[in-house]
């Protein structure tokens, strides 16, 4: 049996600054190529980054590869196979790379393709993240769940998406917290969330919902 | 206007510097959007605790009409670029280095006029940037081998949208301009400021009006402006407003003017406005009595003066090229066209539905809300400056508490 983990909860945020790499691409062959050998840091920013932004627009794709491929290729078949990968399924951004490729892979087999005009090529980026503290900790249940709503979508979106995957935690901080706490049945709710198919509003929402339900007990 | 987590966080994000020395170097004190743009950043970051300064080199006129055919040609318009303006660049950037004085911290160097200022790096030390507010995603081959290497003496460069970013030797950023809701030029006006500045030009309140306000420079495109408007003429009973004034290192203000003046002949309906310096008011009163702003640029590094139609609620038609791109979301925060045909047609479509206007506009609003207001252009500053100092990784955990 685990032992129980006494460590408060300390709720951080984060800041991006987008590098960008100066690789781009107007065909899927070129594309490809790029994705191979681009920086895990590149294929998080691409898959993830239209989840923290806190727009008033709904997207057509989430993931920038399946909006590229698209807008720019005009490929929608392959932009709906990219779109429809499960990022929940990854748990690390080696495997979602590859998953990418596949898909990619699969596609060109069967169909010939076209490049894109120069000013519709795809920008590799990347992100260079600052973590820092809010200043909210939480030292027992009741106060996680009592601070949930303090927090910016930020720390949720560091909590949440950058510590399971490109951290590689694995699971959401909340969740591996909750488990140190010996709170299992909160950690597998909290776990059960799809934060692909919800606003960061939403998540968090839901996220104080499941500790309302459970009565808070540490 | 942000809310006090906003400032709570560059707050920290400053701290974090620390107390440093941030000197930017540009080429004007008045007149474009890099000069504005300082305008504002500058004491702000003094504000965070950021020891800003603000230097700016000097030039002849014909140190400034090379310049001026460096950018156009970087740009990408054709220019005849020749060994002796390269001998003339290098001859008044020697002039400058000898009355530079010590350098800073970080020194962020605005554009290409500046860029060969890199030469005291070695000696001074300091993280070294250089900020291109041009459009260079098709530079003009060689005018972008004069620069880069220039460039790539630097540690790092910045852009504002990603389809400038090139292949080079050193990391490239990418930060956009921004806006400052506050300052004259943005902030509320009442309808009776409004209209005293219209009546003022002799523009009448009461009928729609077409603007774009820029330089006068044939980048911005005023004549494609005016084909435009014609167009929109031959079905709506509306005017057409050209604003701008001319900036110090802009020697072809003056007769791209007398080119717009011409070509407007004696239409009462087409306002060319030449403004003085400081007419930030005025601009701001402009705007907001305009029906559609457009902004017909051929090329575009980023387009404040759309960031500032979109901010007042004015639907914006706006060429599809460089910054405006970022902006203008065709069909959401205005219309991104490609043609003084197409800008036509929006123009009338926009005219014509008084209910698309207000959803357009709103929604641009917003937009530059979350994406392009001066608060994010600091903090990006803030990373940048945290970003030279900790170059190991992708992600640097400041927190001391994992």
């Amino acid at each position: 049996m685990p032992s129980r983990d006494d460590k408060p909860f300390v709720f951080d945020t984060e800041h991006r600054l987008v590098v960008l790499t100066g690789a781009k691409a107007r065909s899927l062959p070129e594309l490809r190529r790029m994705l191979e050998h681009a920086p895990k840091s590149s294929i998080f920013f691409h898959t993830h980054q239209e989840y923290l932004v806190r727009d008033f627009r709904k997207r057509v794709y989430y993931n920038d590869f399946a909006l590229w491929v698209s807008e720019a290729l005009r490929e929608e078949a392959l932009a709906e196979k990219l779109a429809a990968i499960d990022l929940l399924a990854f748990t690390t951004i080696r495997e979602l790379q590859l998953a990418i490729l596949e898909s990619i892979d699969g596609y060109t087999r069967t169909t010939v393709t076209q490049r894109c005009r120069p000013e519709d090529a795809f920008h590799f980026c990347r992100s260079r993240s600052f973590v820092l503290p809010t200043g909210l900790v939480a030292h027992d249940v009741p106060e996680f769940f009592a601070k949930l709503p303090q927090i910016s979508h930020a720390s949720l979106y560091f909590h949440f998406f950058e510590a399971r995957l490109r951290l590689g935690r694995r699971t959401s901080d909340f969740s591996r917290w909750l488990r140190g706490r010996e709170r299992t049945d909160l950690a597998d709710a909290i776990d059960a969330l799809n934060p692909y198919v919800r606003t960061l509003g939403d998540l968090k929402r839901d996220i104080i919902l499941i500790g309302q339900g459970a009565g808070n007990q540490s | 206007m942000v809310g006090p987590e906003v400032v709570d966080e560059l707050t920290q994000l400053a701290e974090r510097v620390g107390h440093r020395r941030l000197v930017h170097v540009n080429s004007t004190a008045v007149g474009g959007g890099v000069a504005e743009l300082l305008t504002r950043l500058v004491p702000l970051l003094q504000e965070l605790g950021i020891d800003t300064s603000w230097e700016i080199i000097k030039g002849d006129r014909a140190f400034f009409a090379v310049t001026k055919a460096l950018h156009n040609a970087l740009h990408g318009a054709t220019e005849e670029i020749t060994q002796k303006m390269f001998d003339v660049y290098r001859e008044t950037i020697d002039v400058n280095l000898r009355d530079l004085g010590p350098m800073d911290d970080f020194v962020v160097i605005h554009d290409p006029q500046p860029a060969g200022l890199v030469a005291r790096k070695a000696q001074s030390g300091g993280h070294w940037l250089w900020r291109c507010h041009l459009d260079v995603s098709t530079p003009n081959p060689r005018a972008w081998a004069f620069l880069k290497p220039y460039i790539e003496q630097y540690d790092g460069s910045i852009f504002s949208t990603a389809e400038f970013s090139q292949a080079l030797g050193v990391p490239q950023f990418l930060i956009p301009p921004s806006i400052d809701p506050l300052s004259d030029k943005n902030r509320e006006l009442t309808v009776d400021d409004t209209r005293t500045v219209l009546e003022k030009h002799g523009i009448d309140p009461k009928r729609p009006i077409l603007t774009q306000v820029s330089r006068f420079d044939r980048l911005k495109d005023p004549l494609g402006v005016m084909e435009a408007y014609r167009l929109v003429r031959r079905r709506y009973d509306c005017q057409l407003v050209l604003a701008g004034g001319g900036a110090a290192d802009d020697p072809e203000g003056a007769q791209v003017l007398a080119e717009v003046r011409e070509a407007a002949g004696n239409n009462p309906d087409i306002h060319i406005l030449s403004l003085p310096p400081f007419s930030d008011l005025e601009i701001n009163a402009l705007v907001r009595g305009s029906t559609i702003v457009m902004q017909k640029s051929l090329k575009e590094g980023f387009g404040l003066t759309v960031t500032e139609a979109l901010w007042k609620r004015r639907p914006v038609i706006g060429s599809a090229v460089g910054g405006i791109k970022q902006q203008v979301i065709n069909g959401v925060t205005g219309f991104l066209v490609h043609s003084p045909e197409g800008a036509a047609n929006r123009a009338i479509e926009l005219l014509s539905d008084e209910s698309l206007r207000h959803t357009i506009g709103d929604n641009g609003h917003q937009h530059v809300r979350e994406n392009f207001l001066t608060t994010r252009h600091l903090r990006d500053y803030l990373l940048l400056m945290l970003a030279m100092d900790h170059r190991e990784s992708d992600i640097t955990m400041l927190t001391g508490s994992r």
